[in-house]
């Protein structure tokens, strides 16, 4: 079984292909380029370069959210696009699954998370290997978040780019239970996206088509438009 | 050595640069195998005018269905196609990308041709799935985000000669509808309400002397102030009578700086492009001065004016003959400039 793995959720860039559980070839790229120009050419590039043609992939894995609205519709379009063309499955998984997955031997709390700005992010916590989702992904401001996490209390490791514009306030709230990743660890792998899902079966071509990416936010005018027909209902 | 045989150019097109998701399937530049669009006006009218966001979000919604689609009514697999063609811009960049992306992939898969097309021109060709372009030729494109007087002298060849330096005409009608209180989109709606109305009320026409360029700012302000003026004399206003002010000043301008550009060049045909082109006042008037002057006078019909993956894939036919081809790393250009190919 050959899987396209595709992680365009964020700034970061990484595009895996596995075949049979191996990793053939991996990218994982944080030069802010952006993935409208960078997606396809890569995908091509790394096909030429173990040898495969498109038409021998048998499964597509796609970060599906949260993260930038713009990346994550750029993957999951390209996703939905191959898979749809070769009549082959796409399985979306969540980018902060992903991304907590590097490090998923931790013994403790391994909390992912992304800026979601004005002292917000998208979060989500599990246990070690990620047998357990702890804290679900969501959006919610990274106060709550860290008294949550503390509540806990239990040791945490924060994965991401952006823990960093919030270490101060971790390491306040949180003291010595606060372990950071290393840089290593701090970009997804499209290869773990492949590894989370590879054993899981596998959805049916028929669900391409309404296959989108999970914002977890609805839109801005969407949301003001709803206040006001609550408003005018009253 | 095989015998050498002509062969179709049959394109799939894709267009999603504002809020409809196309796909077509053109043969040989001339001829609709099919053009299907899903529309978004039924979600973007609670907003009044189109959301980018949620125009990106539908289109990743639709792509794919409506790909299917064009290709399931044409009754054609993906080896019966030569290339792919996708709206490059100008537009909404964020729906752009959903289109672009979306070609790509396919086109990577089914190891096809891309062919990267400017909104504008595609308008212009829709023109070229009605009957022969002939040059040379001056288009007048009126839509919701362009007023462009545009010469061409052959195929692919593109001079811009006056362009609006405020709104678009479909936008100044969009804003004036709203101030009538006409839910959006308020072109058709000003057209049928000028066409009932039996008095107009007198706005300026700005005339922008030795200049092909436009401007509707003003007069979406005149009919501002108007309104104000009667508000605060607690007089009611005759929406019909404003509306067919308001389009006479439209279309007078835009017919006699289009005729004087098709005199000053000594154009072969005239013809009109863009979703404004569906405008009745427009068209009627349009239609009328160049029977008097002798010009052949073009207007595609309806479902070729609004935007639709159809004209897209005529332009790139002209394009895959002429050998344009573009890349796997083509990016949406949301302010796009048309240059000739
Ligand atoms: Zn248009």
């Amino acid at each position: 079984m050959i899987w396209l793995g595709i992680e365009t959720s964020n700034a970061p860039l990484s595009i895996a292909v596995v075949k049979d559980g191996q990793v053939l070839i991996e990218i994982v790229q944080n030069l802010k380029l952006t993935h409208s120009v960078t997606v396809m050419p890569t995908i091509q590039e790394l096909l030429e370069k173990v040898n495969l043609k498109p038409s021998d992939i048998d499964g597509i894995a796609v970060s599906e959210g949260p993260g930038s609205y713009t990346g994550l519709r750029i993957g999951v379009t390209v996703a939905k696009t191959i898979a749809w063309s070769l009549k082959k499955p796409v399985v979306g998984v969540s980018s902060l699954k992903v991304l907590a997955a590097n490090a998923q031997l931790f013994n403790g709390i391994i909390c992912s998370l992304f800026d979601a700005r004005r002292q917000n992010v998208y979060a989500a916590s599990y246990t070690e290997n990620l047998s357990e989702t702890v804290i679900e992904e969501q959006h919610i401001s990274i106060d709550e978040l860290l008294e949550k996490l503390k509540e806990m209390s239990k040791p945490v490791m924060f994965v991401g780019l952006d823990v960093a514009i919030f270490k101060e306030k971790i390491v306040e709230c949180l003291g010595e239970l606060a372990y950071f990743a290393p840089t290593s660890l701090q970009l997804p792998r499209a290869s773990k996206l492949i590894e989370l899902v590879q054993n899981e079966p596998l959805p049916s071509v028929e669900e391409i088509h309404s296959f989108v990416p999970k914002y977890h936010r609805i839109a801005q005018a969407e949301a003001e438009w709803i206040k006001e027909q609550k408003r005018g209902n009253q | 050595m095989g015998e050498f045989t002509m062969k179709d150019t049959i394109i799939l097109a894709i267009e999603t640069s504002c809020d409809e998701t196309a796909a077509a399937i053109i043969r040989n530049g001339t001829e609709i195998i099919s053009n299907v669009v899903a529309s978004q006006i039924e979600s973007q009218k609670r907003f009044g005018g189109v959301v980018p966001e949620i125009a990106s979000r539908h289109h990743v919604e639709q792509i794919t269905i409506v790909i299917e689609e064009a290709l399931e009514k044409a009754n054609m697999q993906p080896s019966d196609l030569t290339a792919v063609a996708v709206t490059e811009g100008p537009g909404l960049v964020g729906a752009l990308l959903i289109g672009i992306n979306a070609a790509k992939a396919f086109a990577f898969v089914h190891n096809l041709p891309i062919i990267g097309v400017h909104h504008i021109a595609g308008h212009i060709y829709a023109n070229a799935l009605v009957q022969p372009m002939q040059f040379p030729l001056l288009a007048l494109v009126v839509s919701g985000g362009h007023t462009e007087l545009v010469l061409m002298k052959e195929h692919g060849s593109f001079e811009v000669i006056g362009e609006t330096r405020d709104d678009a005409a479909g936008e100044a009608y969009d804003k004036v509808a709203r101030v009538l209180n006409m839910p959006y989109p308020g072109g058709p709606h000003i057209d049928r309400l000028a066409h009932e109305a039996d008095e107009a009320v007198e706005f300026p026409r700005a005339w922008l002397e030795d200049s092909y360029d436009f401007s509707f700012s003003g007069l979406k302000s005149a009919v501002i102030n108007y309104k104000h003026n009667m508000d605060q004399r607690g007089e009611e206003i005759n929406p019909a009578h404003v509306a067919r002010g308001f389009q006479e000043s439209v279309v007078e301008v835009l017919t006699t700086k289009t005729l004087r550009a098709a005199k000053e060049y000594n154009v072969k045909q005239v013809i009109a492009a863009g979703g404004v082109s569906a405008n009745k006042g427009l068209r009627t008037s349009l239609e009328q001065v160049f029977e008097q002057e002798g010009i052949a006078f073009t207007v595609p019909p309806l479902k070729l004016c609004t935007d639709n993956a159809a004209m897209i894939g005529a332009a790139a036919s002209y394009m895959y003959e002429a050998g344009v081809r573009g890349e796997l790393s083509m990016n949406g250009v949301p302010g796009k400039e048309l240059k000739s190919w």
